[in-house]
């Protein structure tokens, strides 16, 4: 089985280029399953179950999804096998911007819109910079100079990404990916031992244990201050 | 090469400096040092708390010092002389019943056909340069030969640039600070000069004038097909561009293929409007998911576009006479 980790911020189009994907890869008879990650909310099980896509979700909750995700993979690595899948594909939605559910030896998409603005490659951080693939979405509705200006953008914050434009809605570009995505060579037995691509940040304050009360007295653990300076006279 | 000093980085490759613009590295005060002992003078609580990983970083500088590199060395490397598309299958598996199809530059070829009946595939099939691994087996040669992959992989130099009804701007710039920045991103020797270059064009184009001062977002559809026709035309790499209907209102159509043409560019365009399908040379007829037709503007045709030219003359004087409140003569 192969697997391949998705991601990305929030409505950038995963899901929609995840299912033209598979669409091309179904017609060369390769059976694909995909696991959602999310931390509330999701309708996108449905969506793949419509178009006959064996499909796990995994609402994180109170936690944080890439760190629900890395407790997790392993299970559903397991699941994809047992399912006899050809190939896994897991959706998460990036959500801090911080944390990446990117592994070391398994390919990684980011996948993100033109419409987020020109200056959001810079503020993605390792979700983007981290990525073996980016896909650029919804470029259908900017002009061929934002397009241009966002991919050189997302380039030079990770210049060893390929960057493949996708458009989520007619599928153009989404055969090609699939060609990227799928090796029959290339087999995942289990994701037992691998390492994520970047640590996920140090957590652990009074907050993440359950803390509700705002006040110094009941901060302990990892707090950091706010460099405020001096008040001006 | 990154063993150098920032200063002396940044003044033989002055596009070292959007690297770390883009990266959220602020080298101002560090010039003197090389680029590993200004990451090494971060703590390893700051790598952390900027998720910044010294070793990548230096790595993915000297990829991207080479990219630029290749990048700027392209332009007079390899211009596009010629395309070829060579046949392959339509959805049904019969084969496309033409030899070789050879476009060359400034020359502009229409595609017609029903929704659906194969256009974007083609177009997707030239611009990922398809060598027979698409669903319709076709290959693509440039200059009579197989592509570099470069055009397939790289996200600076791509083979197509693509205009259609539905693109919009989306920035908040002017006119002036998108084009500057639409030139740097290019880096481009004369932001200032391609800038009026293309506002001359772009005001050639449409109906009504526009200044360097209005915001991209608040220009009329006219204006705004004009900019997006000017820059692709004169700023963008792609050698090819990719047209998806231009409509009618606010907009010279004739000129505006004349000025892509003059900037060697093979023009291609989706079009059931009879005014623009007839400009072009050649029309390449699309049916279930095949070229099934390949056919010569014939000199009947090019008479037939005269007059719908003056019917099309007619209709537009009385657009004029209305919007002016008088009555139609
Ligand atoms: N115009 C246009 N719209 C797109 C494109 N790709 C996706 N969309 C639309 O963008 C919206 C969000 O797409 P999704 O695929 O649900 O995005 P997502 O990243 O899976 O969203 P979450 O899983 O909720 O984070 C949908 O309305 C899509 O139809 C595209 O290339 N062009
Ligand atoms: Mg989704």
């Amino acid at each position: 089985m192969n697997l391949t980790i998705v991601s990305g911020p929030p409505s950038s189009g995963k899901t929609a280029v995840i299912l033209k994907t598979i669409a091309a890869l179904k017609s060369r008879g390769v059976k694909v399953g995909v696991v959602k990650f999310d931390c509330l909310y999701t309708d996108d099980d449905k969506a793949y179950a419509e178009a006959g896509v064996p499909v796990q979700k995994g609402l994180s909750g109170a936690l944080c999804p890439d760190h629900f995700f890395a407790s997790n993979i392993e299970e559903i690595v397991r699941w994809g096998k047992q399912s006899e899948l050809d190939l896994l594909i897991t959706e998460s939605a990036g959500l801090c911007n911080r944390c990446s559910p990117y592994l070391k030896q398994v390919k990684g998409v980011c996948v993100i819109d033109n419409l987020s603005g020109i200056n959001t490659p810079r503020k993605i951080g390792p979700l983007l910079k981290s990525a073996d693939l980016v896909v650029i979405t919804k470029g259908d509705i900017v002009s061929q100079a934002e397009r241009e200006v966002f991919a050189a953008r997302v380039s030079s914050v990770n210049p060893r990404a390929l960057i493949l434009p996708v458009n989520g809605l007619t599928g153009q570009g989404a055969y090609e990916l699939s060609t990227l995505l799928y090796n029959p060579d290339l087999q995942v037995e289990t994701v037992q031992g691998m390492q994520l691509r970047f640590p996920m940040p140090a957590a652990l304050c009074s907050y993440c244990l359950g803390e509700t009360r705002i006040g110094q007295a009941f901060q302990l653990g990892n707090v950091k201050k706010m460099d405020l300076g001096e008040p001006e006279a | 090469m990154t063993k150098q000093t920032l200063a002396r980085l940044l003044e033989q490759q002055p596009y070292a400096a959007d690297f770390f613009k883009q990266n959220k590295l602020d080298i101002s005060g560090f010039e003197q040092l090389t680029p590993a002992e200004y990451l090494a003078h971060f703590s390893p609580e700051e790598l952390e708390d900027r998720a910044l990983e010294p070793e990548r970083l230096l790595a993915d500088l000297a990829l991207y010092l080479e990219q630029m590199r290749d990048f700027l060395g392209l332009d007079e490397q390899q211009p596009l002389r010629t395309l070829t598309i060579l046949p392959g299958r339509d959805k049904a598996g019969q084969a496309e019943d033409f030899e070789r199809l050879t476009l060359h530059t400034s020359e502009i070829v229409s595609i017609v056909g029903p929704t659906g009946s194969g256009k974007s595939r083609l177009l997707a099939d030239i611009e990922w340069a398809a060598q027979g691994d698409t669903p319709t087996g076709r290959r693509i040669l440039i200059n009579d030969a197989p592509p570099d992959p470069q055009w397939r992989y790289s996200s600076r130099h791509k083979l197509v640039a693509q205009l259609s009804q539905n693109m919009n701007f989306v920035m908040d710039l002017t006119v002036q600070g998108f084009l500057q920045l639409h030139a740097e991103s290019r880096l481009h020797p004369d932001p200032a000069a391609v800038t009026r270059e293309i506002m001359t064009a772009a005001n050639r184009l449409a109906g009504e004038a526009f200044a360097l001062d209005t915001p991209v977002t608040s220009l009329s559809g006219g204006q705004s097909r004009a900019l997006m026709i000017a820059d692709t035309a004169i700023l963008s790499a792609s050698p090819i561009v990719l047209i998806d209907e231009i409509e009618n209102a606010g907009i010279d159509r004739k000129r505006a293929l004349e000025l892509l043409v003059a900037q060697d560019k093979i023009v291609l365009m989706a079009t059931h409007d009879p005014l623009l399908a007839l400009m072009a040379n050649r029309r390449l007829v699309i049916n279930n998911g095949g070229i099934c037709q390949v056919l010569t503007t014939s000199p009947a045709e090019k008479a037939k576009l005269g007059q719908l030219q003056q019917l099309d003359a007619v209709i537009a004087a009385a657009r004029q006479q209305l919007r002016r409140g008088q009555r139609l003569s």
